[in-house]
């Protein structure tokens, strides 16, 4: 007799192996997702949005918010060879990174096609800890072979990790007892020991993907709690709260952080030739440091530096208030000549416009930019064709986010 | 006597699709069957009461949709069930599950090798590149290299052009895949064995090679290239087995005034002058007809069915060293209930699937050596669906019926022929093994039907039971395939042709060799075609 | 401080040809090798008092033209050494003997149908061999960028394809990827003829009769020579050769150092990039060049010498996955006198044992899971008949390559595995040579780890890598360094793991020179 039609089968046994992992944090966020808006990342289940979307923003922009970032992979380069591994693997020199510091970085293929970006902590002489958004251990793999000394290990599982955004952000942790806290630089690190116990170390670095004044906190998995329910209890008056990736989204947008499978495909992952992009394309020139005798992909990024990338990453401000999603862009109203695509877009809340990231054939950039929009009224389709407008600054990018003490919230 | 426009030998799914073809632009066709019944290699048998057994292909995945479309199988009774995942058995320890969810799939891998879980989207998305690339081949006529006629010309260029389009980089990639073995192909990604072993069997189904033989890597991809509902690489099972598709097929063929004549054995071609005219069947009738296509492979269709002096010098030769050997067998068992397997979980999701039984590439080259010494492996790759589990017509409620796919079987074993003793040895070598996963499975089989090369070779008639009609190796494959310089579906007699699997794309449940040929028939015959070109999901 | 224009890595044949014809257009020469003997794996060593021999004991297809550019006659190089008889050996006696080649040979052995076969099959082989013989002294150039170089080469391989005429096109692309046993059974009977015939595809290689793809091409490439794939011994053996090169490379004022082995690279990295600038040696000396060629195997030259720091991370991983391992165990012996062979009178041929093709694929399939061959084969070549000065007056040397012995053992390659190794193979010896024990007075066995460690020679691989399609023509070692220059600007590859490839040929230095020096224009 098989168990499958027995209505006392175990369902819950026969699917075990088919749930998505849980974060550490998630004892304590998933009672505040109340609409159990679930998605996932890397194999985690996520958090859409908690409570409601539009809200969780604002609490980015106008209070404090935390973003549960244990599914960002992460992974230790250790051992003697740990920075000429490094150095050669990313576009950007860390030889002269300092420890206890951070900087945003991102590898190329051979061909300076971007795998992916990601930040680079430097925690100690001999050890780097790499984050980035999609796996990519088979390529530090690589990356590694040819040393004598260096070790890549995956840590993802095994660092608990939150970002804490938002204005009052450095307050909070200030009431948390964490001394000096307001003193730490934009992409510093400081160690605390946790709830004044020395053996439980609590790691923070002043960074973040919302463009606001913002932290991110690490520590191990079994301290993961604790460290929420402290914070909760210091934010508590800070009208501190969860954020999930809608909100997220729309923080990242007004800085005008790309996102892979958005803005960029990852080089290892993609079909058709050339559908990936290097970065200069994606306006990520500032990350390439030639000075640097040898990198991955040098030569092919001289070499499009030179020609000039085919494509440019803009930020566009756009006529009116339709979404542009997925559309088209044209040098003139004729829409004959195609020469771009929106990648995200939005409306911006705090700024006020309808905002994009576009990609724009470099050459028609200084001229004028026209989208062809397609939304619905009540289901009826409507069309329309609106001039864009290439704003050079982040459409959100407070002087508190940069000042050391943060400014007053 | 009634003269046909075109007689067709043999009523396998290729043959039928290119008498649907030829009907359809109005010739009057008739499709001669040795056996009682259609479908060749496509076919359900009902052999024990109430199961009905796809007892050669069992799975679908490379149906040109573009025909399924185009002759309305769907309205003619086909139904094609995706299946969502695979579990592969290792020698021990946990199996390796394929969910169809990606996250879900991600998470599981990863408890295998995180390594390996991160590869596997490069490995999916180089895979789904050289699939593309391929795929774009299946319905068109191979070029022939060494001709200067204009559309030669223009169809090399294309070929080129498609090459080309890959960049200097994946140009290179591609020819390593296209000759090295899928050992070295997927020791690039891997390093679990098991996850190895599990992506590697598509690359030795069917096959004369091992994993560690170059080219196998390929056949890898034959098998991964097709698609359901433009989901590469996934499966899906005929509703009511793979008969359904020859019989929808049928049903379209005769829906366009076609003719199919059962117990009708081919004697022998009939040439006269140099020219095509006819068969002779096994019962002495004379058919007469302006063209005869033949669905046989190649090497059947030259030394069995053709008198040698009626060939050209050389053709007999070629076709005699025809590669086609026999490689697989089958086991097809009715079950009194669902087999429970040890370490996976009791998912019903998951007993939908395939299951493979093998855990490292070692041991599949170990098995490919037992079948170079003329042996059936003791410890052999088997791969088995439970289509009962996912298709309600097959087999009565509550029972089921699983299709075994061996590799290797020899065609002739070292000490001498098959006899029923080493036939019985044989299927219990495949039960004993499964045995090993599944406790209890023993006990739940009601019948067994036991096919090794001998069977699949004399009831369809494939030669030596090569399941392709004929080996996917560089020699024989596109304009090589079945022999350089009759690759455009032309046979040396004037008014022959072939359309079985023989020929490009080559074997698989596709279609498109029966199709391509009808291409060919009606250009020579200058009828407007009928057959459609392909439609591509990715372009 | 001394400047060359170009420093050579590797003393062997072709590091010694490239060297030599870059002197003769002018150019500054070093060659560094790293042991005491020129020749790399055809250097003569003493291997036991008295007793020498050479890892390559045959020629079969070294360049005439090179021969010629070089003058290697003026040298006491002699090119006109007639081909060695191939004897495919059977215990009973029965042998199969191919004697001269191509249309002038004698087959003994085997029956009429067979003998006519054979001048057939050899004569299509040859049309064969014939039409890719100038592109392995060319450049293969890269594809996929229309440039004029690439659209010439590949042009001229179209035009000599369709030269051959459609039967023969088509067949040439058909049979170019067949597995040797493929080929054999659709030509021949005799099993020993097609053990025989099969033998010169795979010899070297991690393939057996029935691995398809590469076989067919390895043995074009060996029929490009002289003797059209027959073998031979100039007089004065392996040595006469390596000596012709060192005198020629000499006096066209190469300079040359042994014992000198390099540690790596220097590679100068600035703000314009890396920029190889010589070479600094095992001793720590530092030497300086514009050029740097090395005829080192590229997963050493790459790997060991240059360092993964200054190379991209896909290439060193196509660097790094290079099928390198060989496969092939070297046997020495030194003989009291020349043993007597079961049915031979002489044995100044090439003797196989691999009685069948069988035999060579189940040998191949003990060596897939590490283990050496439990019924090995081998071809054996008695030296010092051409040449007695390889053993004292009278006494003789027996060499042998051995299939398939592999370079990973699966337990390790320790004393005990390699003396029963030892073992195995000369009882396999004696069932041939009954009496070949009696007239053992020394002998070794090379497995190609010993090769590895002895001759520098990654995997101990004959070819410096697997002659298969993705290691072959424009993707030899591996794209981004097949047309002999290198990611590294003023880093060039000239030995074997370069297009055309292995085996005593002289290909891979020769056109290494040309890109030299076509560069510096």
């Amino acid at each position: 007799m098989n168990t499958l039609m027995n209505s006392n089968h175990d369902l819950a046994a026969a699917y075990e192996d088919e749930q998505l992992q849980v974060t550490h944090f998630h004892a304590r966020s998933s009672k505040f997702n109340i609409r159990e808006a679930w998605t996932a990342w890397n194999g985690y289940k996520f958090a859409d949005y908690y409570y409601d979307a539009q809200y969780e923003y604002f609490c980015v922009r106008n209070s404090c918010a935390t973003y549960d970032i244990c599914p960002m992979q992460k992974y230790y380069i250790t051992g003697k060879d740990a920075m000429t591994m490094l150095n050669r693997l990313v576009t950007r020199d860390i030889s002269k990174l300092n420890i206890n510091r951070v900087t945003y970085l991102c590898w190329c293929t051979d061909d300076g096609r971007m795998i992916d970006d990601g930040t680079v902590f430097r925690l100690s002489e001999d050890k780097y800890m790499l984050t980035s958004g999609s796996p990519c251990i088979a390529w530090f793999k690589k990356a590694a072979v040819g040393y004598d000394d260096v070790e890549v290990t995956d840590v993802s599982d095994e660092i608990a990790a939150l970002a804490f955004q938002g204005p009052t952000s450095c307050e909070v942790l200030k009431k948390m007892g964490l001394e000096g806290i307001e003193n730490l630089k934009p992409f510093n690190i400081m160690h605390f020991p946790f709830k004044g116990d020395s053996d439980k170390k609590l790691t923070i670095s002043r960074t973040g993907f919302t463009g606001d004044l913002g932290y991110e906190l690490w520590i191990d998995p079994s301290q993961a709690l604790d460290l929420w329910d402290e914070l909760y209890l210091a934010g508590e008056d800070y009208n501190i709260h969860p954020y999930g990736e809608t909100a997220l989204n729309m923080a990242r947008i007004e800085a005008g952080f790309i996102l892979p499978g958005t803005e960029f495909n990852e080089a290892l992952k993609t079909v058709h030739l050339h559908h990936d992009q290097t970065p200069f394309e994606l306006n990520l020139g500032w990350l390439v440091d030639f000075k640097k005798p040898h990198f991955n992909g040098r030569t092919a990024l001289l070499k499009d530096k030179t020609d000039g990338p085919e494509y440019t990453l803009v930020k566009l401000d756009i006529d009116g208030n339709k979404a542009a999603d997925d559309s088209y862009l044209y040098d003139s109203k004729k829409c004959k000549n195609h020469i771009g695509y929106i990648t995200s877009t939005m409306w911006s809340p705090v700024v006020k416009a309808n905002i994009a990231l576009a990609m724009v054939k470099t050459k028609y950039i200084k001229g004028q930019i026209w989208a062809e929009i397609y939304y619905s009224k009540e289901i009826r389709p409507k069309q329309k064709i609106v001039e864009c407008t290439v704003v050079n600054k982040p459409f959100w990018a407070p002087a508190r986010a940069r000042a050391t003490p943060p400014l007053r919230y | 006597m009634k003269k046909y426009d075109a007689i067709i030998i043999g009523a396998g799914h290729n043959g039928l699709t290119n008498g649907a073809y030829l009907a359809k632009a109005g010739l009057n066709v008739l499709v001669v069957e040795k056996n009682a019944y259609i479908g060749g290699a496509a076919v359900s048998r009902e052999l024990e009461n109430g199961w009905i057994y796809s007892n050669c292909s069992y799975v679908s995945s490379m149906l040109r949709q573009t025909i399924h479309r185009d002759l309305n199988l769907t309205k003619h009774g086909l139904v094609l069930v995706p299946y969502l995942g695979t579990v592969n058995f290792g020698d021990n320890g946990k199996p390796l599950i394929h969910y169809h969810d990606g996250n879900v799939g991600y998470n599981h891998l990863r408890q295998h090798s995180a390594h390996d879980a991160d590869s596997m989207f490069k490995f999916q998305a180089d895979l789904t590149r050289y699939a593309q690339l391929i795929r774009k081949t299946l319905m068109r006529t191979p070029p022939n290299p060494t001709s200067f006629k204009p559309r030669d010309i223009k169809e090399l260029l294309w070929l080129a052009k498609q090459f080309w389009g890959l960049g200097e980089k994946e140009l290179y990639e591609y020819m390593r895949f296209f000759t090295t073995s899928a050992e070295e192909f997927l020791d690039d990604y891997f390093e679990n064995d098991l996850i190895k072993a599990a992506m590697a069997s598509p690359g030795i189904i069917g096959t004369a090679l091992g994993v560690y033989s170059p080219g196998s890597a390929y056949i890898l991809l034959h098998h991964v290239m097709g698609d359901v509902d433009g989901n590469i690489g996934a499966w899906g099972l005929a509703r009511g087995g793979m008969g359904a598709i020859s019989n929808a097929i049928a049903s379209a063929f005769k829906g366009f005034g076609g003719e199919i004549r059962t117990n009708a054995g081919v004697q022998q071609v009939l040439v006269e002058n140099g020219k095509a005219v006819g068969v002779v069947l096994e019962n002495g009738d004379e058919l007469r007809a302006n063209i005869v296509v033949s669905n046989l492979d190649a090497k059947r269709t030259f030394t069995k069915c053709m008198d040698k002096k009626d060939l050209p010098p050389g053709i007999y030769e070629k076709a005699k060293n025809f590669k086609i050997r026999g490689s697989s067998g089958k086991v097809n068992i009715a079950l009194s209930g669902l087999p429970k397997f040890t370490n996976l979980p009791d998912n019903k999701f998951i007993n939908q699937g395939g299951q493979g039984f093998v855990g490292s590439l070692e041991t599949m080259e170990r098995a490919y050596d037992c079948w170079k010494h003329g042996l059936f492996s003791d410890d052999p790759f088997i791969e088995t669906v439970i289509p009962s589990a996912w298709d309600p017509t097959v087999a009565p409620p509550g029972k089921h019926w699983m299709s075994c796919f061996v590799q290797y079987c020899p065609p002739v074993l070292a000490n001498g022929g098959w006899n029923a003793k080493q036939k019985e040895a044989f299927g219990q070598s495949v039960i004993d093994k499964i045995e090993r996963y599944s406790p209890g499975f023993k006990d739940l089989i009601v019948h067994k039907e036991i096919r090794t090369p001998v069977e699949i070779e004399n009831e369809v008639g494939l030669t030596e039971g090569n399941i392709f009609q004929g080996e996917l190796t560089i020699d024989q494959l596109l304009f090589n395939r079945p022999f350089p310089g009759y690759a455009q579906y032309r046979m040396p007699i004037k008014n022959m042709y072939m359309c079985g699997a023989s020929t490009h794309p080559g074997g698989g449940v596709s279609a498109a060799c029966g199709a391509n040929a009808a291409r060919e028939i009606l250009m020579d015959l200058r009828k407007p075609n009928t057959v459609p070109e392909d439609s591509f999901y990715d372009e | 401080m001394n400047h060359y224009d170009t420093i050579i890595i590797g003393g062997g044949h072709n590091g010694l040809i490239c060297a030599t014809y870059l002197a003769k257009k002018g150019q500054k020469v070093l060659v560094l090798e790293a042991s005491t003997e020129l020749g790399g794996l055809a250097a003569t060593r003493e291997f036991s008092p008295g007793f020498n021999a050479s890892v390559a004991h045959t020629l079969s297809h070294f360049s005439a033209k090179v021969a010629k550019d070089l003058n290697l006659a003026a040298y006491g190089f002699d090119f006109n050494a007639a081909p060695m008889t191939n004897i495919a050996l059977n215990s009973d006696g029965e042998h199969v003997i191919v004697e001269g080649w191509g249309a002038s040979s004698k087959l003994s052995g085997v029956s009429d149908k067979d003998k006519e076969s054979y001048r057939e099959y050899h004569q299509l082989l040859k049309r064969f061999a014939d039409l890719l013989k100038p592109f392995w002294l060319k450049t293969m150039p890269r594809i996929g960028h229309s440039s004029l170089k690439e659209s010439l080469t590949y042009a001229h391989l179209g035009l000599k394809m369709r030269m051959l005429g459609k039967h023969d096109m088509g067949e040439f692309m058909r049979v170019a990827t067949l597995p040797a046993r493929d080929l054999m059974d659709e030509n021949f009977d005799n099993k020993q003829l097609k053990a025989l015939l099969s033998w010169d595809g795979l010899i070297g290689s991690k393939m057996a009769p029935r691995s398809p793809n590469a076989t067919i091409l390895s043995l074009l490439y060996r029929m490009s020579g002289k003797y059209e794939g027959a073998h031979a011994l100039p007089k004065g053996g392996i040595e006469s050769l390596i000596n012709a090169l060192k005198s020629a490379a000499i006096t066209a004022g190469v300079e040359i150092r042994t014992g000198a082995k390099v540690k790596k690279i220097s590679i100068k990295a600035d703000e314009n990039g890396l920029r190889s600038e010589g070479v600094e040696l095992q001793s720590g000396e530092q030497l300086l060049s514009n050029n740097v060629a090395s005829a080192v195997d590229p997963k050493r030259t790459f790997l060991d010498m240059v360092g993964a720091e200054n190379l991209e991370i896909d290439f060193t991983h196509r660097i790094n996955r290079l099928r390198c391992e060989g496969y092939v165990a070297k046997l020495h012996l030194a003989l009291s006198d020349l043993p007597k062979f079961t049915g031979l009178d002489s044995l100044d041929g090439r003797m196989v044992i691999a009685e069948e093709m069988d035999s060579i694929e189940f040998a191949f399939d003990d060596a897939k899971y590490g283990e050496a061959s439990q019924k090995p084969v081998m071809e054996i070549v008695i030296p010092s008949l051409a040449d007695s000065s390889l053993a004292p007056k009278g006494q003789h040397v027996l060499s042998a390559h051995v299939m398939y012995v592999p370079y990973k053992h699966k337990n390790g390659w320790t004393e005990e595995a390699k003396a029963e190794l030892y073992e195995r193979v000369i009882d396999t010896l004696a069932s041939y040579a009954p009496d070949i024990r009696e007239k053992i007075i020394a002998g070794e066995i090379l497995t190609p780890l010993d090769l590895e460690q002895q001759y520098h020679v990654t995997g101990g691989h004959w070819h410096h890598g697997e002659l298969s399609i993705s290691q072959m023509l424009m993707m030899r070692p591996t794209y981004e360094a097949a047309q002999y220059n290198t990611p590294i600007p003023g880093l060039y590859l000239c030995g074997a793991g370069s297009h055309p490839g292995g085996g005593l040929m002289g290909g891979p230095g020769h056109n290494a020179a040309n890109e030299i020096l076509k560069a510096k224009q």
